[in-house]
């Protein structure tokens, strides 16, 4: 019983920060519902009415439905980008001449918009699938290879001459030297990559698809119903914090393992 | 082991910015014979890393040659840096398979026991002292197993006690697998524990002012009097090298 006072206060302590994010979400939701009580428009409806059409939406199959066409070209699209924009990239960090050469295509590309790459690529390959995901991999490309091309010019010069010493050869050294160092820059790129890409998906099937969250936001705000939109949007947000949790955060986690 | 003969007829570094162009190294010839344990001693700044890393093949802008004969390829090189190296996200283990050409773990047992570090195998080099850290780094160098051994002042800021256990170790390694070692030093007192044959160059551009084999018998070399007895001994009868230290 001695022991009882400061086991207490370390448990409240704890426990108030394990309740902090809930009491934020709590406190959103509280916001909400106080806001759309007191406007009363159909432009703001409440948390439980957006929670009503969400559970319609999923029990008819629907926002599953357009949720998977939506991640699937997501996952396609982020795994032709990545890996791609990493190669290129490590080329441009480490090869000067490689990107004196494509430095300006490289800004060019940061600077047309999303929509434009958009347009043009259903203009010359139709509104077709391939053309969708090209439009996005597009768009995605140049802040992957700006992202790991800073991480390849500061690469730890010592630890390279290490390997060149002790024949490690490329696969090696790409493996244990070069890409550990180039990993916060991956998760970077990938956070960002995920947070972007599927932004541009939403125009991309907005512009040119008949299935996925785009087409049903652009279906909804046709038919000015604010619960559908925000039925759909909390939906993917949800998807993609489960994505941060149970896939991100873990890989990060196991690959700094060695810090101390 | 095969006998190791280099010659750098010259080492130049181009002007840049304020700096002008600038000779580090010129007609510098040496011969290390098999299993030979040579000391480089010469004035800080003079190019004897300079001269380790073309060994090391990691600077190839120079005019001379290195051959080990009578193989026609260049001699495989271990190299301890003046910082340990090391991977932080491999663990000791992993760091020494990797300077092996073909992973072999009885010879990185036998090294790590040898060293003394076999209950760290698994730790990653940020969880060592630098006196460990600096200990894997020479058990890497013997684990690629190189026909040279460069060691470029591996002992440099570990305090007097622990480079003098270092050392100890690393005498007792060579001993049971000797290997040629080329190794720079500030440190007379260092160079003469450890090596067979002193090489005293001048500043830069470096040459070598003179080569003297130390004669003080290998079993009195853990003895900081003999060895301090061979140092004044040194200074005496070679008064030239007083300058470069």
């Amino acid at each position: 019983m001695a022991s009882l006072p400061k086991f207490s206060v370390t448990y409240i302590v704890n426990l108030l920060q394990k309740l902090l994010p809930i009491a934020s979400l709590l406190t959103l939701l509280g916001f909400w519902q106080g806001l759309a009580l007191l406007l009363d428009s159909s432009n703001l409806p409440p948390p439980y009415q957006v929670a009503q059409v969400l559970w319609r939406e999923t029990e008819s199959g629907q926002l599953p439905y357009h949720l998977g066409a939506t991640l699937l070209r997501l996952v396609a699209s982020f795994s032709i980008a990545m890996p791609l924009g990493c190669a290129a990239g490590i080329l441009l960090g480490r090869n000067a001449k490689a990107d004196a050469f494509f430095n300006h295509w490289l800004v060019m590309l940061l600077n047309v918009p999303a929509l434009v790459t958009i347009i043009l690529c259903y203009v010359w390959f139709g509104l077709v699938e391939s053309a969708a995901i090209f439009a996005v991999v597009v768009n995605k490309l140049p802040n992957v290879i700006v992202t790991i091309r800073e991480g390849a010019r500061v690469l730890d010069k010592d630890l390279l001459e290490m390997a060149h010493c002790y024949q490690f050869g490329a696969r090696k050294t790409l493996i244990h030297v070069i890409w550990p160092q180039l990993y916060p820059f991956v998760m970077s790129a990938t956070r960002a990559g995920l947070a972007l890409i599927w932004k541009i998906i939403l125009i991309v099937e907005l512009l040119g698809r008949s299935n996925g969250m785009g087409y049903q936001l652009h279906l909804y705000f046709q038919l000015f119903d604010v619960a559908s939109i925000l039925a759909y949007t909390i939906a993917f947000i949800v998807v993609m914090q489960l994505i941060e949790q149970l896939i991100l955060k873990p890989l990060e986690q196991a690959a700094q393992q060695w810090r101390r | 082991m095969t006998p190791i003969h280099l010659h750098i007829a010259n080492k130049s570094y181009p002007a840049a910015g304020a700096n002008p162009p600038h000779q580090a190294i010129a007609n510098f010839s040496l011969r290390l014979q098999p299993g030979e344990f040579v000391c480089l001693v010469g004035p800080s700044g003079c190019g004897k890393t300079t001269l380790l890393n073309i060994l090391a093949g990691l600077d190839s802008d120079y005019q001379g040659s290195i051959q080990a004969s009578p193989a026609a390829h260049p001699p495989k090189i271990g190299y301890v840096f003046q910082n340990p190296r090391l991977l932080p996200w491999r663990t000791v283990q992993e760091n020494l398979e990797l300077a092996q050409p073909t992973p072999d773990l009885r010879a990185i047992d036998a090294l790590l026991a040898a060293m003394q570090l076999s209950a760290f195998r698994h730790t990653y080099p940020e969880r060592l002292s630098l006196g460990m850290s600096r200990r894997v780094a020479i058990i890497r160098a013997f684990a690629a197993n190189p026909d040279l051994l460069l060691m470029d002042e591996p002992f440099v800021s570990l305090d007097a006690p622990t480079a003098r256990q270092v050392r100890e170790l690393l005498l007792s390694l060579w001993q049971q697998r000797p290997h040629n070692v080329l190794f720079v030093t500030h440190d007379l007192r260092e160079a003469i524990a450890l090596a067979d044959r002193l090489v005293f160059t001048s500043a830069a551009p470096m040459q070598i002012v003179s080569e003297i084999p130390v004669t003080l018998p290998r079993n009195q070399r853990h003895l900081n009097e003999k060895i301090e007895v061979f140092r004044q001994h040194l200074l005496t009868e070679h008064a030239s090298i007083k300058n470069l230290l």
